[in-house]
């Protein structure tokens, strides 16, 4: 008998709220199967499961406020778990209408941009697919065939089927407001229904639109939101979300000696070469000089692992996989800073395309739980607002926090001549219990060093 | 494309990204960085949706003449 429990999202959460039920009794789960949401300080993670087997029993109900470690689910392991079936012997939970085999949610990596894309467009969460390409890659037939069979299914399952795709914190704002979700516009992407879109249809009492993409997009059933008044509000969430930053902050700068170092990357090859690979891009497909500067990031702390990893139990163990933290602000105030996996061996069109994703999501609150638990180094990129350096404060347990300031023009000087030339400024926080300045400018070198050659990022 | 027509484009895309921006309460002249805090990643989704609904591109050597509100109105005016 396995355990689904409440996992600890980040090294600052004592207890969550289970949000929504993505199984019922009798489903089959594989590993990384996503199984429950679970409404945190920062945004509503998806969970997945550990376990492979079938649902037994939920234990906890929706609404309910579980510590860490508290039991959610039961999950019985059958004989068949080991022969890899392919979740056609089990009921197929409507909200995961393909079962995927993977390990861990295999959203990095393995997804193409196009793919990507095409999974975005339909409403597939690429995270849930098993896939059929080589070394499992989701290919094009595996969304589209997610796509079919999810269709039918969720017609089956709810009368109205056609209405838009809503975020579940906007159906918990509907059923709060008494607002009918298929008379609510949706702003989101893809026509998507968001909170602020419930809120302004409760309070336009009178006008109903139509709903503006009514797309045939499968949902996971809808639990009834609890009844329970509890339920964060934006400002709640702000000001939980500003208490979680403030409580592990503080911590970070009560146990960490940090170190700072800073120096200019020259980028003047980076954003020429750029400037003329986005020529030829349309729109969708074009990089900003953030993700040069993350891929450029990835690749340094691959090479100097005393800044990569984490420190717990007086220890510190490098991390040999670099999953790099994005720092997000959130336009509502505060941050989260969820992980781009294995950025260091991602092309850097794919991290542009993961790095959208990822903050577009972090921006509407819903991330996957190994994205809040997984980063080993952070990148914070306060350039776009005008900052030109940041000296940051690192985010236990990781042992190292990049700070990247604007892009300016800059004057230098070369053999003996001034010129201009495109330049940020780069600075590191780093743990002295783990690494001293000499490894820290190593770091900061092999940026600059890798961003003189921007094709080969 | 009408100045009317673009700046509907234009406010319709904003709502979009920045759903919070209220710009009833901007002036046309607000910096789209600065004064709607946009980000890189948000001033290119915001192209994106005017592209697709529009049909304007805007490619990056003129990112600089689309600096603020009214700079984009007239960018789409101009070239829709």
């Amino acid at each position: 008998m396995g355990e689904f429990r409440m996992p600890a999202l980040g090294a600052d959460m004592e207890q969550g709220k289970l949000i929504e039920w993505l199984v019922k009794p009798g489903d089959y789960v594989h590993r990384g199967d996503m199984v429950a949401v679970i409404d945190t300080d920062k945004a509503d993670i998806d969970v997945e499961s550990f376990e492979e087997g079938v649902v037994a029993e939920l234990l906890v109900e929706v609404g309910t406020t579980v510590p860490v470690g508290g039991v959610l689910a039961r999950i019985t392991q059958t004989p068949a778990a080991g022969v890899a079936p392919t979740g056609r012997t089990a009921p197929v939970p409507a909200s995961a209408p393909v079962p995927a085999s993977a390990p861990a949610p295999a959203t990095s990596g393995s997804v193409s941009p196009p793919v990507r894309r095409l999974a975005h467009s339909l409403g597939i969460d690429t995270g849930d697919l098993h896939g059929t390409g080589r070394n499992g890659a989701v290919t094009r037939a595996d969304v589209e065939a997610a796509a079919r069979a999810a269709a039918p299914a969720s017609a089956l399952e709810k009368p109205d089927a056609d209405r838009g795709r809503s975020s579940p914190r906007a159906r918990r704002v509907a059923g709060e407001l008494g607002v009918d979700l298929a008379a609510v516009s949706g702003t989101g992407p893809q026509g998507a229904i968001t909170e602020t879109d419930v809120r302004r249809s409760a309070s336009a009492v009178a006008g109903t639109s139509a709903v503006a993409e009514p797309a045939a997009v499968p949902e996971p059933p809808v639990t009834e939101p609890a009844a329970e008044p509890a339920t964060a509000a934006p400002a709640d969430r702000a000001e939980s979300l500003r208490r979680a930053i403030g409580t592990l902050m503080t911590r970070s700068k009560r146990e960490i000696p940090h170190y700072y170092l800073s120096t200019t990357l020259d980028l003047g090859a980076a954003l020429a070469w750029m400037a003329e690979a986005n020529a030829t891009r349309p729109i969708s497909a074009r990089l900003v000089p953030a993700a040069l500067l993350l891929k450029a990031a990835a690749l340094a702390a691959k090479e100097v692992p005393e800044v990569n990893g984490f420190f717990t139990d007086e220890t510190f163990r490098p991390s040999s996989a670099v999953h790099l933290g994005v720092a997000v602000a959130l336009r509502r105030g505060g941050l989260v800073a969820p992980a781009i996996h294995d950025a260091d061996t991602l092309p850097v069109e794919v991290l542009m395309d993961q790095l959208r994703d990822l903050v577009s999501r972090a921006r509407t609150g819903r991330l996957q739980r190994a994205e809040m638990a997984d980063p080993t180094i952070t990148v914070t990129n306060l350039g776009d607002l005008g900052v030109e350096s940041v000296f940051g404060v690192i985010y236990p347990p990781q042992v190292a926090l990049v700070g990247l300031g604007r892009v300016l023009e800059q004057p230098f000087a070369r053999n003996g001549l001034i010129g201009v030339r495109p330049a940020v400024t780069a600075t590191l926080s780093a743990d002295h219990r783990v690494s001293d300045g000499l490894r820290g400018g190593r770091f900061l070198a092999r940026m600059e060093e890798l961003l003189q050659k921007p094709e080969e990022l | 494309m009408n100045e009317q027509d673009a700046r509907a484009a234009v406010r319709q895309a904003i709502g979009q990204v920045a759903p919070d921006v209220d710009l009833d309460e901007e002036a046309e002249t607000a910096r789209l960085r600065q004064d709607l805090e946009l980000d890189s990643l948000d001033f290119l989704r915001l192209i994106e949706t005017i592209a697709q609904a529009t049909g304007v591109d805007t490619p990056e050597r003129d990112y600089a003449q689309v600096g603020t509100v009214k700079g984009l109105i007239d960018y789409v005016a101009a070239h829709g």
